[in-house]
């Protein structure tokens, strides 16, 4: 089952990788210039046309683009001069962080008010309920993000300053899996995870309340569906606990529409994970790119746009696995 | 284990739903009985109200309808006026319902046996292991072949007259007083329909278990009801014993129906229809609700209010002019 | 003719005023539409002038949303930067509207490999977070107005289509698809003439919510350098401007065009609320 599913994902990998060809190499203006930096000599260019052959046809090139992606060689950035796939690899783990307790944050508000709100239906909760759901799409994030900090900050000081992942003073610790809440607690520093989990208390807000909003939609709206089920009713008709009706009726069978829409919501995520980088000056791929950006700098955006499209199709993945535990129809049916 | 008097009595019910456009008053002034251990039919065409009665006798309405008058007396109290504790206290063990989309009416993420257990673990003092094994025996109890399968299996993957059968066993679980059935034959094929209905009757003959059979098909009931209650547009026209009923019917729309229903002994072509539709509820109501459907309305039946005439032994008429 | 224009007229006075809400949210679109047609007459100074003020001062008489470091006043550049941004976000989604439901409906109705091809590129947009496409798009097109709407266009042609699609799809086999068919219609009348007005409200709903997320797009592609150029007054971009010295007590240089893109996309996405109660009862929140 789960090898079918990773087949289901192969389309989608290819598009991306042809989409990314295409940005890379196939659109106007001259790629070779793009990658040789805007203080490349015109010979400059010619060597680096040459060598990423961009003077081949189309065909050749996708060919060579895709020999390139298998050796793990994705272009040299040219503001760090290392391999692009490097630098990814180095600052991925600060994005994935960052973007995890985000989410978790969002579910750990958001699924709670959804159930309350349609439990409780036209009470203040409820309407609460609502108004966070309507203005939270409202947002901008960026905005939210800068709010945040000028009044828990610069205002009342409970916040300390965003500049990235742990205090000026601190060395991060040793590397295992990059997430330094994780790594601050296997190397036993309680300061060091205490300093991480400071620094991250703004940048995860700012991400969590994004992704409230349309959660708590979500999740209210499926409660409310599923609150008006049948089985619900007969669940309710053999006079079971209410407790029991909640949770093992009702909201087991929420939840599947919920997590369906986790992959949009994701997408949003992964999306505007990146303003809250360049705010939060968090030193992950997001921030990365637009460095890359600034700098007229190429190869890095498009390695950027590429781990992040990898990134979500594993994670659009998951989701398709998580569906098909809660929901047995779908593995018996297919 | 009987007690004095009717085992459930529904007295005066009226019910509305509050809709964008006006109140629909669904229901108006319904009353009926049904007795310790027997099987009463409750008979009416779709928009008749008598699924929300059940529904409303159970205290599973939905959120919009509104009980505007009434009493449901069940051993003696009034469920209507019960707190929700010693409603779900009655709900699944004393009294109890099948739904008509069987299907529909399960969880369909969790595997049937479960769900049965629910019930039981709820209502009774069961361990997991003994309450299982009572969940095996109830469903063999309903005639399905393989109770072991059918235990772990979801509502999907099981037929609608097995769907059916696990409604059954789910609600007879705790011995209930009163299993009240709506629709219980409706969707299945004719031979499940007989299935259905026998296997019912069975489990309330072996465990003096008072029955409402609800349907719109009179001719099944004919052969299951000791009673039949007659609905129209929300009221009740008539109640009486089955046999009484079907021989002599008293309410022109009694007639009407039984001329209606497909019987052996006539031709397609000779059966009547009603004519007409079920009055729209939003609207000032006539107090017989039938009146423009009745060949045999007179001025004097736009005279409030709708009258109780009794015209025999258990035999009450909802008319002015009976046949 | 005039009996469809009249039910019109009914349906859109019960969709404003039957909700206060969304009675608020047309009363700022109203004004957010003057601003846009008139705002270059109503701002008080020249929204690209510099040191028209003293430099990052704050709200004053003379200067009621302040000044950012260039000295430019910030309320005109507010009010000048309504016209961009609603221009940016209703020519994209009409753009992505028109082609998405096209194809959507083209590959709802024909099926075969319209359908195919439809499925495929939709799928390959929606395989990326769309935002991150979409600086990928513009890294490699180069950040121009018009470029922003195109891509802003592409990454919402996805919902368009699958709606469309979805719609064609359930009344593809309808009675009076039927009787066209038999009444001698061509394939393409039929779609057009018959069955995709029908989508159109699902379609239109969708396209009021569209526009608060369009909006929240460019600004966004703006605030991170991938969006408009300097010195376009565009309220993502004065965001971006303003954001260091959030950190330094100027709040009101990133203020002022935040509260405007919010006050935007809410009423975009009110008026899409109550336009969706309309249409769909049943999903009414």
């Amino acid at each position: 089952m789960v090898g079918r599913r990773l087949a289901t994902a192969l389309p989608g990998v290819v598009g991306v990788i042809v989409v990314t060809f295409l940005l890379n190499r196939a659109l106007p203006g001259d790629p070779a210039a793009y990658f040789a930096g805007p203080a490349a000599t015109p010979q400059a260019i010619e060597e680096i046309r040459t060598k990423l052959g961009l003077n081949r046809s189309l065909p050749e090139q996708f060919v060579l683009y895709i020999r390139d992606l298998a050796r793990g060689d994705l272009g040299h950035s040219l503001t760090t001069g290392q391999p692009v796939v490097a630098d990814l690899r180095a600052r991925l783990p600060a994005s994935l962080e960052l973007a995890t307790c985000g989410l978790l944050l969002a579910l750990a508000l958001a699924l709670p008010l959804g159930v309350l709100a349609a439990t409780r239906p036209g009470s203040g909760v409820d309407h609460v309920t609502r108004l966070l759901a309507t203005t939270g799409n409202s947002l901008p994030v960026f905005f939210t993000g800068l709010v945040l900090v000028y009044v828990l900050y610069y205002l009342l000081g409970w916040a300390p300053p965003p500049l990235g992942r742990l205090e000026v003073f601190r060395t991060p610790p040793e590397t295992v899996t990059g997430a330094y809440l994780i790594d601050s607690l296997l190397a036993r520093d309680p300061g060091l995870f205490l300093s991480a989990a400071k620094q991250l208390i703004l940048p995860t807000m700012t991400l969590g309340l994004a992704a409230l909003a349309p959660i708590t939609r979500m999740t209210r709206g499926a409660m409310l569906g599923v609150l008006a089920s049948d089985f619900v009713r007969t669940a309710r008709a053999n006079g079971l606990a209410p407790r029991t009706v909640l949770y093992v009726y009702a909201l087991r069978n929420a939840m599947l529409p919920v997590v369906t829409t986790l992959g949009l919501v994701l997408s949003f995520l992964l999306g505007v994970s990146v303003v809250v980088e360049k705010i939060y000056a968090w030193p992950g791929i997001g921030a990365y790119a637009l460095e890359a950006v600034i700098a007229s700098d190429y190869a890095p955006v498009q390695g950027f746009v590429l781990t992040m499209a990898l990134v979500y199709v594993m994670l659009n993945l998951l989701i398709d696995l998580l569906y098909g535990v809660i929901d047995p129809r779908v593995q018996i049916e297919s | 284990m009987r007690g004095a008097g009717p085992l459930l009595s529904v007295e005066d019910l009226s019910l509305e739903f509050r809709a964008r456009d006006g109140t629909v008053r669904v229901l108006d002034g319904v009353g009926f009985t049904v007795g310790w251990g027997e099987t009463v039919g409750l008979v009416g065409e779709s928009g008749s109200g008598k699924s929300i009665t059940a529904l409303a006798i159970m205290g599973v309405l939905p959120p919009t309808a509104r009980v505007t008058a009434g009493r449901v007396i069940f051993k003696g109290t009034d469920l209507l006026a019960a707190d929700e504790r010693t409603l779900r206290r009655h709900r699944g063990s004393e009294i109890s319902m099948t739904f008509q989309q069987a299907r529909a009416a399960l969880n369909p993420i969790r595997p049937v046996g479960w769900q049965i257990e629910d019930v039981i673990r709820h209502h009774t003092d069961l361990q997991p292991a003994a309450a299982r094994s009572r969940t095996l025996d109830l469903l063999a109890g309903v005639q399905i072949p393989d109770p072991g399968r059918v235990y772990g299996a979801f509502p999907f993957e099981l037929s609608g007259g097995m769907c059916q059968r696990v409604m059954i066993a789910m609600a007879v679980a705790c011995s209930p007083s009163l299993l009240i059935a709506d629709e219980p034959a409706t969707g299945l094929d004719v031979c499940t329909q007989a299935a259905v209905l026998e296997l019912i009757g069975d489990l309330a003959r072996r465990s003096d278990m008072a029955t409402l059979l609800i349907s719109h098909d009179l001719g099944l009931l004919g052969e299951r009801a000791d009673r039949v209650v007659v609905m129209h547009a929300g009221h009740v026209v008539e109640t009486a014993p089955t046999a009484a009923l079907l021989a002599a019917p008293r309410h022109p729309y009694t007639a009407k129906l039984i001329a209606s229903s497909p019987r052996p002994s006539v031709g397609l072509s000779d059966l009547v229809t009603i004519p007409g539709t079920i009055p729209d509820f939003r609207a000032q109501l006539p107090p017989c609700r039938f009146r423009f459907r009745c060949d045999r309305a007179a001025p004097e039946c736009d005279q409030p209010p709708l009258p109780r005439v009794v015209v025999g032994p258990d035999h009450v008429v909802a008319c002015r002019r009976p046949l | 003719m005039s009996a469809a224009v009249l039910r019109l007229a009914r349906a859109g006075r019960y969709v404003v005023l039957g909700n206060p809400l969304t009675f608020g949210a047309f009363l700022m679109l109203a004004g957010l539409v003057t601003l846009a047609l008139f705002g270059h007459w109503i701002a008080p100074y020249d929204p690209l002038a510099t040191a028209v003020g003293p430099r990052l001062a704050p709200p004053s008489a003379t200067h009621w949303f302040g000044t950012d470091n260039l000295g430019r006043d910030i309320l005109s550049r507010v009010i000048v930067a309504t016209r961009l941004d609603l221009l940016i976000a209703i020519s994209a989604v009409t753009l992505s509207f028109a082609a998405g439901s096209a194809a959507g409906a083209s590959a709802g109705f024909y099926g075969g490999w319209t359908e195919r091809i439809v499925t495929r590129i939709v799928d390959t947009i929606m395989a990326f977070p769309l935002f991150v496409l979409a600086m990928g798009i513009m890294a490699a097109v180069g950040t121009s107005v018009v470029n922003i709407v195109l891509t802003v266009a592409l990454i919402n042609f996805p919902s368009y289509a699958r709606i469309a699609r979805a719609e064609v799809n359930v009344r593809r086999n309808a009675g009076y698809v039927e009787a066209a068919r038999l009444a001698g219609n061509t394939p393409g009348r039929i779609l057009a003439v018959h069955i995709y007005p029908n989508c159109l409200p699902t379609l239109i709903v969708q396209a009021s919510m569209n526009m608060g997320w369009a909006i929240l797009s460019a600004a966004g592609l703006s605030f991170i350098g991938l969006g408009v150029r300097p010195p376009t007054a565009e309220w993502g971009i004065m965001v971006s401007d303003g954001s260091a010295f959030m950190m330094s007590g100027e709040w009101w240089v990133s203020t002022f065009p935040g509260i405007a893109l919010m006050l935007a996309v809410l009423s975009f996405n009110l008026m899409g609320d109550g336009l969706r109660d309309l249409i769909d009862p049943r999903r009414r929140s």
